[in-house]
């Protein structure tokens, strides 16, 4: 995978290929908490549209560099995702969905009315900066570079978290909870932090992509976004490693392609969803997972 | 002996006609029309819009016997800032594309101006309303046509609050071009004497203004100013009919409201309207002309303002490529500047320093059903507003390019 | 007359409108109170299905001269015949997994709906003209009412009223709620369990049809009316009580009332007050207001 990336700009737009990898990290992120944590949460755009307002913000109006305005935005969300988690975790199932959706819509139309997000307008005209105020980024090398740094980072930083201790516990929540906590374990507090852990790298991606598209908007608040989230994570394979990714890759690269045909997208997405429930459910990582017998 | 020099010599005129032709990137001029195709603007601009540039590229071709190699693409922004830079981004780095024309909703069409600027391409916008275009958020490669929110303001606005309408209540639509609508309306209302009672921002796009025509009523304003487009315009004015608003004694000011927006209102509801364009296709013998070979390409609907206005700003853009000998967008947008604009539509006018196009603008009343003799006979002419006056004055001007 | 410094006019004309807003809330989380609290389905497609009855009543109207009467009964069979479809081929499979399976399903059935939708007809509205009787408007003293919109009101509480009586109160709904509750011995009783479950839906789906059809006069018809408005119905629902069929209607009526005099006071929160309410619920008491833990 490191070696597909590295070597993708030559021949792909560099610009695709950043939209794929941050979009891919979002997706890892969510699938730490839904494909090994069993929480699905129906909300998560909010973090990606934070940050990403946050760390437009940064970079435009406080003049941050970069890798600051990244961090600041991250940051932001990690916040925002230990205070909805906390509220959010004391349910479960569908009614854990609900609560993350409603408070999902309320970021949403804080971010419609807030003066500092430009509503419709979105922040606009964002800097790209100069990394470490040495690398000018506007470069799109460079940006692609900083983009691959961080994608690499996020992802080795959820492979850790998932191949720990911590990340077993998790999964034996996921399995059967009362079991988890007949063996001692505050399930709350787990499933909290793995909640966080969640957002926060949702938050980084959602930084970065708006330093990448120097532009921070609506659409990345809209429960549309979190639904997108949901689907590159089923086709690609929940409760897998790489899965995530291939999603994020197929949805991203479905959207750019099919663009020009307009609603087809969202049917495609739309036929995708159905197929993969009704048929798919390993998605495509877990079918090869399946197939190779090793998991991925 | 005398073959060979002939073709030495074909062939190096054939080399100096390709050098002339070398400054143009890769040997075309592509050009991309970006604005809403499907969604609540798609009759003002969309379809029409593209039909409008691809007429002009024939036409220029056909009258000056040009052999540029012209392209025109288009795309669906779907009103969104995010979905338009992409696609903007895109066309200029992988695409090729020289020139972005049309491009309505104003959020989209600062977006664009951004990027058009920081790839040195063009992008000649005729959709967006917001005067910053060619204000505060000008720059040396974006260059505004047909109309904008300061024109709309003057027109309508300023002949409104002298005819008796001096207390207002906006209903803005809550983008850039809202606002900016809105602001320079206010400005003008205030200036003439006029007082400005209450503004509710409603949602882009809204299907139901009850709650905001209600607040209107209660305020008590002689005039319900609406600052928004399209199908929110349209919804707005029917539902103040619905609810009694206009039986109240209060009136309705369509702020911006095009062609199309009328004939979906229908006469009945939209007669005395007073609306402010700078072209109709009724106007002239040459604007008929013209409207009707348009009419016939597009399911017999007549050209909008914006439709026109994606016309002329092709045609002056190819007359400006021709005459700098490139496509490079901060060159061409210099040329435009430079060369005077003639064409059917808009008659004579010019570019200004901000990127600002001068034109003549017409205030106009939508006659009652009893005067109009067959579809799209709407308008009649109220008063013309001569170019040097429509339009913001350069000292007024927040543009840096403006020099003071 | 003032009352807390807004005068009483603005004050009842926007509780009014908020109460026909707060009669569509109702018939849509009716509808996915009664799939949800009797079959267990999230249905995240009953946007696309509101969205379809206002479709197919002005198609109705275009092609084949329906009238708004005739739309009114066939909509809600058309539409909920297509609901049958679904259960009977794809949703079936899905019960004996988790929940989450369910709403991705119809998650991505509303997708591809709404999305044929937008391609054939672009996301700008139809007009659908107001029924001849209902032109016009009653002069309140306080507002001028479109006649329409008080229709709306009195049609979708009956809607309501006859639903909840239904389910709550006459045999058939009896069995429902036994079937629900324990499938097998219900069958055992030789009552065809599945085929009351399909035509639930089928009903379901049919109350979101009708509540389009009413909507199409006012909203315009367009390929994304439902799309924003089912979030807010599942606030609804959820506030309300997931399985309480009263709890839903009351809900609904009562936030559409909420959101009106929100707007009166303070109209930035107003889209954000239901899903506060939501919040507050959920944490309070997750089952809902009406609702009991199953």
């Amino acid at each position: 995978m490191v070696l597909a990336f590295s070597i993708a700009p030559i021949w792909v737009y560099p610009i695709f290929l950043m939209k794929v990898m941050c979009f891919a990290l979002f997706a890892c992120a969510f699938n730490l908490l839904l494909g090994f944590g069993g929480l699905l949460s129906f909300g998560h755009a909010m973090f990606l549209g934070s940050a990403g307002y946050a760390s437009a913000h940064a970079a435009k109006v406080w003049g941050l560099n970069p890798e600051f305005a990244v961090l600041f935005g991250t940051l932001c969300s990690l916040v925002l995702a230990y205070v909805v988690g906390s509220l959010a975790i004391r349910r479960q199932g569908i009614y854990f969905a609900m609560i993350t959706l409603a408070l999902a819509q309320m970021i949403f139309f804080f971010s419609l009315q807030a003066p500092f997000t430009g509503g419709e307008d979105g922040i606009q005209s964002v800097p790209r900066g100069k990394l470490f105020g040495v690398i000018d980024l506007a470069d799109n090398m460079n940006m692609y570079m900083f983009v691959f740094t961080i994608f690499i980072l996020g992802f080795l930083f959820i492979w850790r978290v998932i191949h720990s201790p911590f990340g077993q516990i998790l999964k034996a929540i996921r399995e059967h909870q009362d079991r988890a906590t007949s063996l001692g374990y505050d399930t709350d507090k787990f499933k909290l932090l793995a909640f966080v852990i969640s957002g926060a790298i949702a938050g980084t991606a959602g930084a970065t992509k708006s330093l990448v598209f120097q532009l921070a908007s609506l659409t990345d608040v809209h429960w549309s976004m979190s639904g997108e989230v949901v689907l590159m994570t089923l086709v690609g394979g929940m409760g897998t490693l790489f899965g995530p990714v291939a999603g994020a890759a197929v949805i991203v690269s479905m959207q750019n392609y099919l663009a020009q045909l307009g609603a087809w997208v969202t049917i495609v997405q739309g036929v995708i969803f159905v197929v993969c429930v009704l048929a798919f459910r390993r998605g495509i990582i877990g079918e090869i997972a399946n197939w190779i017998k090793k998991p991925l | 002996m005398k073959r060979k020099l002939l073709t030495l010599a074909a062939a190096a005129a054939c080399a100096f006609g390709g050098a002339a032709q070398a400054q143009i990137s890769d040997n075309t001029v592509k050009i991309g029309v970006l604005n809403d195709m499907s969604g609540l603007y798609s009759d003002i601009t969309g379809p029409g819009s593209l039909l409008a540039a691809r007429m002009a590229v024939e036409d220029y071709v056909k009258a000056t016997g040009s052999r540029l190699r012209i392209e025109v693409v288009g795309a669906d922004h779907q009103n969104k800032p995010d979905v338009g830079s992409n696609i903007a981004r895109q066309w200029f780095d992988t695409d090729k594309v020289d020139m972005i024309a049309d491009v309505p909703t104003s959020s989209v069409g600062l977006a664009v101006a951004q990027i058009a600027r920081e790839k040195g391409k063009l992008h000649v916008n005729s959709g967006s309303a917001t005067s910053d275009l060619s204000g505060k958020a000008c720059n040396a490669n974006t260059i505004h046509w047909a109309y904008d929110t300061w024109m709309l303001a003057n027109g309508t606005g300023k002949a409104i609050v002298r005819n008796g309408g001096n207390t207002w209540f906006f209903l803005t639509a809550d983008y850039a071009f809202g606002h900016a609508l809105e602001r320079d309306t206010e400005a003008v209302v205030t200036k003439n004497g006029g007082r400005v009672v209450g503004k509710v921002r409603t949602p882009f796009p809204t299907q139901d203004f009850s709650s905001f025509l209600l607040q209107a009523q209660a305020s008590k304003a002689k005039i319900i100013g609406l600052a928004n487009a399209g199908g929110d315009t349209t919804n707005s004015i029917k539902q103040a009919a619905e609810f009694g608003i206009t039986r109240g004694g209060q009136n309705l000011a369509g702020l911006l409201v095009f062609l199309p927006d009328v004939h979906s209102l229908g006469l009945n509801v939209a007669q005395g309207l007073m609306l402010t364009e700078t072209f109709y296709w009724d106007l002239n013998d040459q604007t008929r002309a013209w409207s009707r070979r348009f009419a016939a390409a597009n399911s017999g609907k007549m050209p909008s303002m914006v439709q026109a206005g994606v016309y002329s700003s092709v045609l002056h853009y190819l007359k400006a490529v021709e005459a700098a000998k490139t496509d490079d967008g901060t060159k061409v947008a210099e040329k435009m500047k430079e060369l005077p604009t003639d064409d059917p539509l808009f008659g004579k006018g010019s570019v200004r320093a901000d990127g600002r196009k001068i034109h003549p603008a017409y205030l106009f009343e939508v006659k009652k059903p009893s005067e109009s003799k067959g579809p799209y006979d709407y308008y009649k002419l109220a008063a013309t507003i001569p170019a040097n006056e429509a339009f913001r004055p350069l000292s007024e001007s927040e543009c840096p390019l403006v020099k003071k | 007359m003032e009352i807390f410094g807004i005068p009483s006019q603005a004050l009842f004309g926007q509780l009014l409108i908020g109460l026909i807003n707060g009669s569509f809330y109702a018939l849509l989380s009716l509808g996915l109170a009664v799939i949800f609290g009797l079959l267990n389905i999230i249905n995240f497609t009953h946007g696309a299905q509101y969205m379809l009855g206002a479709f197919v009543a002005y198609l109705g109207l275009q092609h084949l001269g329906m009238n708004y009467w005739v739309a009114l009964v066939v909509t809600p069979i058309v539409v909920g015949a297509t609901g049958v479809l679904i259960e009977r081929t794809m949703l079936k499979q899905l019960y004996k997994l988790d929940h989450l399976y369910g709403l991705l399903l119809t998650f991505g059935l509303a997708l591809i709906i709404q999305g044929l939708f937008r391609h054939e007809f672009g996301s700008s509205g139809m007009p659908y003209p107001v029924p001849e009787v209902f032109k016009g408007a009653i002069n309140t003293g306080f507002m001028f009412l479109p006649k329409y919109r008080a229709w709306v009101i009195v049609a979708s509480l009956v809607v309501c009223l006859a639903t909840w009586y239904v389910i709550e109160r006459t045999k058939l709904g009896a069995y429902l709620r036994a079937a629900t509750e324990n499938p097998s011995l219900v069958q055992s009783f030789g009552i065809n369990v599945p085929r009351m479950i399909t035509l639930t839906y089928g009903f379901g789906v049919g109350l979101a049809a009708l509540a389009g059809v009413m909507a199409a006069p006012i909203y315009q018809v367009n390929p994304t009316m439902g799309a924003d408005l089912i979030i807010v119905v599942f606030a609804v629902v959820v506030i309300g009580g997931m399985g309480s069929i009263m709890g839903a209607i009351v809900t609904g009526f009562g936030l559409g009332l909420i959101e009106g005099l929100t707007k009166v006071f303070y109209p930035e929160a107003s889209s954000t007050v239901i899903f506060v309410i939501m919040a507050i619920v959920l944490l309070i008491k997750p089952a809902g207001l009406f609702g009991t833990q199953k």
